[in-house]
């Protein structure tokens, strides 16, 4: 991958080459290794290595860009003109910001914990843990097993990412991630987990596998059960896909445009005393860049504190239209879609998923969602399927698999509801817990 | 480039590969979003790369890189040798693959005019006037458009001997208003939601999609809706547009069709299928007006093209003929699973740093012979709804739920009033052996679905699907919205 000091000759040869009156350059990509298995035996397993050179010209309040994944100097000199070229032909935006400042950074690169240098062969004996595990059971392994250094937008995130200026600003990180996903099938059941870590070291396929085989053991036979409202324990991969429905809320512009649930009761309690949930690029269990597109410091923001709506976050733009400070969550400018908290922390609490399910009277464990899709924006209604593990827990055990089910459920309704929280774990993208969540609303089921 | 792409074979071969492919690719793209009177989005880019795909032992291994360089076709090339040796200690029976014919050859989409052509200004002025249109109405708080034009060179070369060149162009526009009162938020798009329409055509396509003659009433029907009265629950006949059909096909017969799909390669990700190899030929997807075809060759289709990223010549052939389930999307590894001794040529990567898969092209329901007036006139009591909002369905394309941006109550025969939130819910098979009728050719229409996801990384696809509107007997409509 890029090093710093070799991202910094590619951005400023972009900046020599421009001619405009102000210039931004980003850089991101890196190397991507994945090895995907299905019916215990592996079916892909690629590698790829790419960048992208994206440049932004300002000319009086115009500003235009353009990309390139090319990086000779004769192919940083046409994106260049092609950003002109653009810029000279938009009309002005009134509302255009100068390129931002010089910035002093913390934290501003993080060495993978126990780097592994990765390699197909390496690749392959993690996942053949996984394969004869599954096969001594009698069962079938499906997953994926993934690498990163750097990343190119893999869920949607940039491992090496570096900016540029032309008043001088420079920002550069870059990251390792891994990440581990393992479902195992029987003959009507499956069960599935996954682990995400920042290098290969990291991942446990021996533990991963035991947990998606003991799922799909548990889970034989399901039985059909009536939709209904239920008492559920959601483990920390299904609140990660219902939790971040709430996240664009917080994004200023959308509040400011009337299009997020927060509209008008940005202050208010909209959630229970014990939903804390915040933006924090620093937490120990995230490795990520410490600043936004433009290159502002990303600061830590309560979001909800103690189910109070607190917070936004704000792109320079729109902090600077509501006298506010920018927060570090802006996105590429130009953009209609304003700024991202993209670094999820919802706090946790002190019960472990076994004592959810030994105090739980009749309720039901979700391994996880499939499928969540918005029905309805401002009441964050979402709709969705469990997939790969759901169990009736009556008296205080679990006592079967059943058959899938669709929710219509606000996730809104969801942060009134909890009982209980675990302690948060990374997954899915997120640092969510395990919750507790009283009178949540299925409404049909599904043929397996 | 023909050079290069030897090359990268001849290393393969050397290295032990007994069959290798190698995809050079570029792209030039512009996209441009006008939001409120602004743009708030413009961009063009430019991506090159190539991608190696070999079986060696009876695995595959797949690398890439952005560096068109005869040191760097090398490494990558060897690279995918040492890949797939590596995936060789766990292939099972190991990879064979259905024959193909080697074609040498080129193949590119018509156009009648280059969208790259087209000033900036012109694009842009078009879409402040559509801005401007649908801001005359003071409830549309949020107006927003958008155009997107894509221009792809592709050479496919492989150990068979062919050599390919395919160049495709595609277009898009469209745009939505967004209405907000205290308390509710409605949107209504045009011609279709998620970008409007998507084809593989010139900028011909921005002029016959009358985009500023729609734009006052689409901003009108956003802001009638917060007023509308909300969507009834119950059971319902339902009559869904053809944009909203396409959405339909595309979920629960195209995704279901997909061979690697069914034979568990998703299992992890994307899900499986109910539509195993034990029904084909013998079960009864829909109703006997249920004609579902595969098309790579539909002109102006998304997923049409010569050949697909395996070298197989594109083709036609039925999933569903006469509501019986009879055929799959298949690849040439997997086409012997189902009997077949071809694939009918359904591979498809999103870019050259993409291992190609399985993956819809132009799915259609073919039309029947009702007009839409008589439609409506023959059904008592019943929603017709417009224009997708929201979908979601299992991972084996059984449950579906999906909401629309419209819906009209129809009673005794008549389009009546206004209703929000339309949303329905069924079970696949159940659902099309509920359709009795089918909109006859004047009403189909080929939709560009832009944004199909499917494997890891994730790859975003276009598709596209053809459907005129249909009716569905005693739907479960209005679910969703439980207070």
């Amino acid at each position: 991958m890029l090093n710093k000091e070799q991202a910094r000759n590619i951005l400023n040869k972009v900046l020599e080459y421009s001619r405009a009156d102000e210039t931004e350059v980003s850089l991101g990509g890196g190397t991507f290794a994945l090895t995907r298995f299905a019916q215990n035996i592996v079916h892909q397993n690629t590698m790829e290595r790419g960048y992208e050179v994206s440049v932004r010209t300002v000319l009086g309040k115009k500003t235009g860009r353009a990309s390139t994944n090319r990086l000779t100097d004769k192919d940083l000199k046409r994106v260049v003109e092609t950003a002109l070229d653009i810029t000279r032909h938009i009309p002005d935006d009134p509302e255009l910001l100068p390129v931002l400042e010089p910035q002093e950074y913390r934290r501003l690169e993080t060495p993978a914990r126990n780097t592994v240098i990765f390699s197909p062969d390496k690749q392959l004996k993690l996942v053949g843990k996984i394969i004869n595990l599954a096969r001594g059971h009698g069962l079938k392994a499906s997953g994926s097993l993934s690498h990163t250094l750097g990343s190119l937008e893999e869920y949607g995130e940039r491992g090496i990412f570096a900016v540029a200026n032309s008043k001088g600003l420079f920002a550069y990180y870059g990251r390792q991630l891994s990440s581990l996903s393992v479902t195992i099938e029987g003959e009507d059941s499956s069960g599935w987990a996954r682990q995400e870590g920042l290098g290969l070291a990291e991942l446990n396929p021996e533990t991963l596998a035991a947990t998606a085989i003991d799922k799909a053991i548990k889970s034989q036979n399901p039985r059909l059960i009536d939709p209904g409202e239920y008492t559920v324990i959601l483990e920390p991969a299904a609140v990660a896909s219902l939790v971040w429905f709430l996240v664009d809320g917080f994004n200023a512009l959308a509040y400011y445009e009337g299009r997020s649930f927060l509209k008008d009761k940005l202050g208010q309690k909209l959630a229970g005393e014990n939903f804390t949930m915040l933006d924090d690029a620093y937490h120990p269990l995230y490795s990520e860049r410490p600043f936004d597109d433009e290159g502002i410091l990303k600061k830590k923001v309560i979001l909800f504190d103690r189910g109070v709506a607190a917070n936004l976050v704000y792109s320079r733009k729109e902090a600077r239209k509501h006298k506010a400070e920018p927060t570090g969550h802006g996105l590429q400018v130009p953009n209609p879609w304003g700024a991202r908290a993209g670094n999820i922390v919802v706090m946790g609490g002190e019960e472990t998923l076994e004592e959810m399910i030994r105090t739980t009277e009749k309720g039901l464990l979700v391994t996880r969602f499939w499928y969540n899709r918005l029905v309805d924006p401002m009441r964050v209604i979402v709709t969705g399927m469990t997939r790969d593990g759901t169990f009736l827990v009556e008296k205080g055990k679990i006592k079967y698999g059943v058959k899938n089910l669709r929710f219509n459920q606000s996730v809104l309704e969801i942060a009134k509801n909890i009982r209980a929280l675990s302690s948060p774990i990374k997954i899915e993208g997120m640092v969510v817990p395990a919750m507790k969540v009283d009178h949540f609303n299925f409404t049909s089921t599904t043929e397996f | 480039m023909r050079e290069l792409a030897e090359l990268a074979l001849d290393v393969t071969r050397i290295k032990g590969a007994v069959y290798a492919d190698i995809r050079i690719i570029a792209v030039k793209g512009e996209s441009l979003i006008i939001k409120n009177g602004q743009v708030s989005h413009i961009h063009c880019s430019e991506d090159r790369g190539f991608g190696v795909r070999v079986i060696v032992d009876g695995a595959w291994g797949f690398a890439s890189s952005d560096e068109l360089t005869r040191n760097e076709i090398k490494r990558v090339a060897a690279q995918a040798v040492k890949i797939a040796k590596a995936s060789a200690l766990y292939k099972g029976r190991g990879v064979v693959l259905t024959p193909v014919v080697k074609a040498v050859t080129h193949w590119s989409t018509p156009f009648e005019i280059d969208p790259f052509t087209i000033s900036l200004s012109e694009k842009i002025d078009l879409l402040l006037s559509i801005d401007k249109a649908l801001r005359q109405v003071k409830e549309v708080k949020i107006a927003r458009g958008n155009m997107e034009f894509q221009k792809k060179s592709q050479l496919f070369a492989s150990t068979t001997g062919s050599f390919i060149e395919q160049e495709s162009l595609s277009s898009a526009a469209g745009y939505a208003a967004i209405a907000i009162n205290q308390d509710d938020l409605q949107i209504r798009s045009y011609p279709s939601s998620f970008g409007g329409q998507y084809m593989t055509r010139g900028y011909e396509l921005i002029q016959e999609l009358a985009l500023e003659e729609n734009a006052s009433r689409i901003a009108e029907e956003a802001a009638a809706l917060l007023k509308a009265p909300q969507c009834p629950t119950g059971y319902k006949d339902i009559i869904l547009d053809s944009s909203q059909l396409a959405l339909q096909i595309h979920e629960s017969c195209g995704h279901p069709a997909e061979l690697d799909r069914v034979l568990g390669t998703e299992a992890d990700f994307a899900g499986r299928s109910f539509l195993t190899p034990d029904k084909l030929h013998s079960f009864l997807y829909g109703s006997p007006v249920i004609n579902i075809v595969a098309d790579s060759l539909t002109p102006g289709g998304m997923g049409t093209y010569g050949f697909d990223d395996e070298g197989v010549p594109a083709q036609r052939w039925y999933l569903v003929k006469e509501g019986l389930f009879c055929g799959y999307l298949t690849s040439r590894q997997t086409a012997p699973e189902i009997g077949l001794n071809h694939s009918q040529g359904a591979m498809r990567a999103c870019n050259w740093n993409r291992l190609p898969l399985i993956r819809m092209n132009n799915v259609s329901l073919e039309p029947d012979q009702w007009n839409l007036e008589d439609l409506i006139a023959d059904t008592k009591d019943g929603v017709f709804m417009e224009t997708n909002r929201s979908w979601s369905i299992d991972q084996l394309r059984y449950n579906f739920q999906f909401g629309t941006e419209i819906g009209w109550e129809i009673k005794n025969g008549k389009k009546g009033k206004m209703l929000k939130n339309p949303t329905y819910q069924g079970i696949t098979p159940q659902f099309w052996q509920a359709c009795d009728a089918v909109c006859n050719d004047n009403y189909w229409v080929l939709w560009g679905v832009p944004n199909c996801g499917k494997g890891q990384p994730e790859q975003i696809i276009a598709t596209s699907h053809g459907a005129a509107p249909a009716r569905f007997r005693q739907v479960m409509v209005g679910v969703g919205y439980v207070k």
